[in-house]
């Protein structure tokens, strides 16, 4: 029961000039859980997934994987540690194809000298792996894997952003308001595809501003206010109502109600 | 199509689509194909009103004369495809041109001045690929558009080129055998092609091959396609907007040696629209001005589309000026038919 958490941050502060995006904000990541960060505009919850991805880098405070310390300069750093991000602006190439995009910036080379010597990306094995990466989370809606992105629906085309990062993804998978763009079925779509990674046992950060949604899924919530982690519950505790409340500062949940031990 | 993925959907979606449509899909799939149509049609039209137009003689003779634009039209594709322009690729190769001859010369008036050819040969490429270097440089450094940075350098290696040259041609006779090599011709079959028109066909090949088969090939296009997206995807984006600068570089320093071995000498004012040109032959050949999208073997059909309009109007009779005339619509041409394609959904 007393599992350790995946990823840990501790008291992290992140300035812009005289602006205090976090505040000393804490949060836990549990294996096999999703756990969602809500929060008003400016509550901190983007500056708080940026710092862990590596895209900014904290001003104080520490992160932890497995419970040892790590620094990250930048989002290649955080990539490399085993946290993948999906980002809100739907970081693909719509002119290339979804294999290409699966594996854009990690193309995998040839065996042999084609590879080593001409550097000859082996499109035919990227494509197989492409297929088998789609096919895993269960999106049965795309075969073609030489089919350019820009001709795929918002849902299929975050679905791609989702893939890449589940077949890369070692440790944490972010997806930053991955349905902000998307219609009510695309948004099902994405929620199931979170739901079959928490099954393949993948911790997942949701941050969204779709309470329904976030109710939907998640196993915990975090809510951000003024840069801080108000409170975490859980939507077996909590409804929508008291979510608001929190964001809002109306309401105040002890500690002993709240729900920092995970759940599953 | 707001379901995803349904297939019966897309099916009737396809099935209800116009012609006019499916020709927009087809296009948009292969952009090169309406340049290739081009050419087609052209080439066929010419040949009726001249019937010397389609002999492998005439042929060859526009292999040769679009030999320079199509080499200095491969190295600017590279940078079109990264939503960049270069407008100083044709003084980069003009300059090259000019540093290969003067180094290899030295001062006229001293008997062995200069370096050896070979040296002269490399220094000249080294310079060019420096000259593109200097543009990516700014490019990535500071942020500023590719086309204001190459509206600058352009009247940097101009004026570099003419302060090295000190208003002096290099001759003929002045020229060692190597640097003019490219001029000579071969006999394939029927046809005569300069050298110069082999080593353009290599240098599209040898490009071709890297970027379709290579990951910098594919970083060049997603750069082009929304850097934004190659960055997150973890793409060192300015090492790759770097390489396609130094290496379009390196190419318009080759097309230099193109330039030496067809005029025979080395002028700071030779081909002086080279810049503009290769422009047009990216254009027409169906990469868009946009980044990301588009072909280099495009470029090559693109500067042979131009030549084969300039040859075949020229036997049809035709006034140069109304030669530059059809040039200017082709490229209104092709850059209507990009932004329509650009708008094709499937």
């Amino acid at each position: 029961m007393s599992k350790s958490a995946v990823l840990t941050a501790s008291n992290v502060v992140k300035t812009y000039g005289r602006v205090v995006a976090l505040d000393g904000a804490d949060l836990e990541l549990f294996p096999g859980e999703v756990l969602a960060v809500i929060g008003d505009n400016g509550a901190g919850k983007s500056t708080l997934i940026k710092c862990l991805s590596g895209a900014e880098v904290p001003d104080n405070g520490s992160i932890e994987i497995d419970g040892s310390v790590v620094t990250f300069r930048k989002p290649q750093d955080g990539r490399d540690a085993g946290i993948e991000t999906v980002y809100q602006t739907l970081a693909v190439a719509p002119a290339l194809d979804i294999a290409s995009n699966l594996y854009l910036g990690r193309e995998i080379r040839k065996k042999g000298p084609a590879g080593s010597i001409l550097r000859m990306l082996d499109s035919s094995g990227m494509k197989r792996k492409a297929k088998d990466h789609i096919a895993a989370l269960g999106i049965g809606t795309i075969q073609n894997m030489s089919q350019a992105v820009e001709t795929l629906s918002g849902g299929q085309r975050q679905a791609v952003a989702v893939a890449r990062a589940a077949a890369f993804g070692q440790k944490v998978i972010i997806l930053d308001e991955p349905t902000a763009a998307l219609g009510v079925r695309e948004s099902n779509q994405v929620l199931k595809l979170i739901e079959s990674l928490r099954e393949r046992g993948m911790p997942v950060i949701l941050i969204s501003h779709n309470m329904p949604q976030v109710f939907e899924v998640a196993d915990r919530i975090q809510v951000m206010r003024l840069g801080k982690r108000a409170a975490v519950v859980t939507p077996k505790t909590h409804d929508m109502k008291d979510a608001v409340a929190i964001m809002t500062g109306a309401m105040k949940v002890d500690a002993k109600d709240q729900t920092l031990k995970p759940v599953r | 199509m707001s379901q995803v993925g349904s297939h019966d959907a897309a099916a009737e979606f396809m099935g209800r689509a116009s012609n006019a449509q499916k020709l927009q899909a087809l296009l948009h799939r292969y952009p090169w194909l309406s340049s290739a149509a081009v050419l087609l049609i052209a080439s066929i039209s010419f040949s009726f009103f001249n019937e010397n137009f389609l002999t492998p003689g005439n042929l060859s003779l526009i292999l040769q004369q679009v030999a320079i634009v199509g080499a200095v039209a491969a190295g600017q594709t590279l940078i079109i495809l990264t939503a960049g322009i270069d407008l100083s690729c044709g003084a980069i190769a003009i300059f090259s041109s000019m540093v290969m001859a003067k180094t290899f010369m030295g001062d006229p008036y001293v008997e062995g001045d200069g370096l050896p050819v070979l040296v002269a040969f490399v220094i000249g490429l080294l310079v060019g690929t420096f000259a593109g270097w200097f543009n990516g440089y700014l490019v990535t450094k500071f942020k500023l558009p590719p086309f204001i940075v190459t509206l600058g350098t352009l009247n940097v290696f101009i004026a570099l080129t003419l302060i090295y040259a000190s208003g002096r041609t290099v001759t003929t006779e002045e020229m060692d055998p190597f640097l003019l090599q490219l001029g000579h011709i071969i006999n394939i079959g029927e046809f005569k092609v300069t050298q110069g028109v082999i080593v353009m066909l290599l240098l599209y090949i040898i490009l071709a091959f890297a970027l379709r088969f290579t990951g910098w090939g594919r970083h060049v296009y997603a750069v082009g396609d929304d850097i934004n997206a190659a960055r997150l995807a973890g793409i060192q984006v300015n090492r790759v907007l770097l390489s396609v600068y130094m290496v379009a570089g390196l190419v318009f320093a080759i097309a230099a040696w193109i330039v030496i071995g067809r005029v025979t000498v080395a002028s700071p004012n030779t081909q002086p629209d080279l810049n503009l040109d290769s422009i047009t032959a990216v254009v027409i050949g169906g990469t868009s001005l946009f980044g990301g999208r588009g072909t280099i073997f495009g470029s090559l059909i693109g500067a042979i589309i131009v030549g084969v309009f300039r040859n075949g109007l020229t036997l049809a009779g035709v006034d140069l000026y109304y030669q530059v005339l059809a040039v200017g619509l082709l490229i209104i041409f092709a850059v209507t038919i990009d932004q329509w394609i650009r708008k094709a959904r499937t």
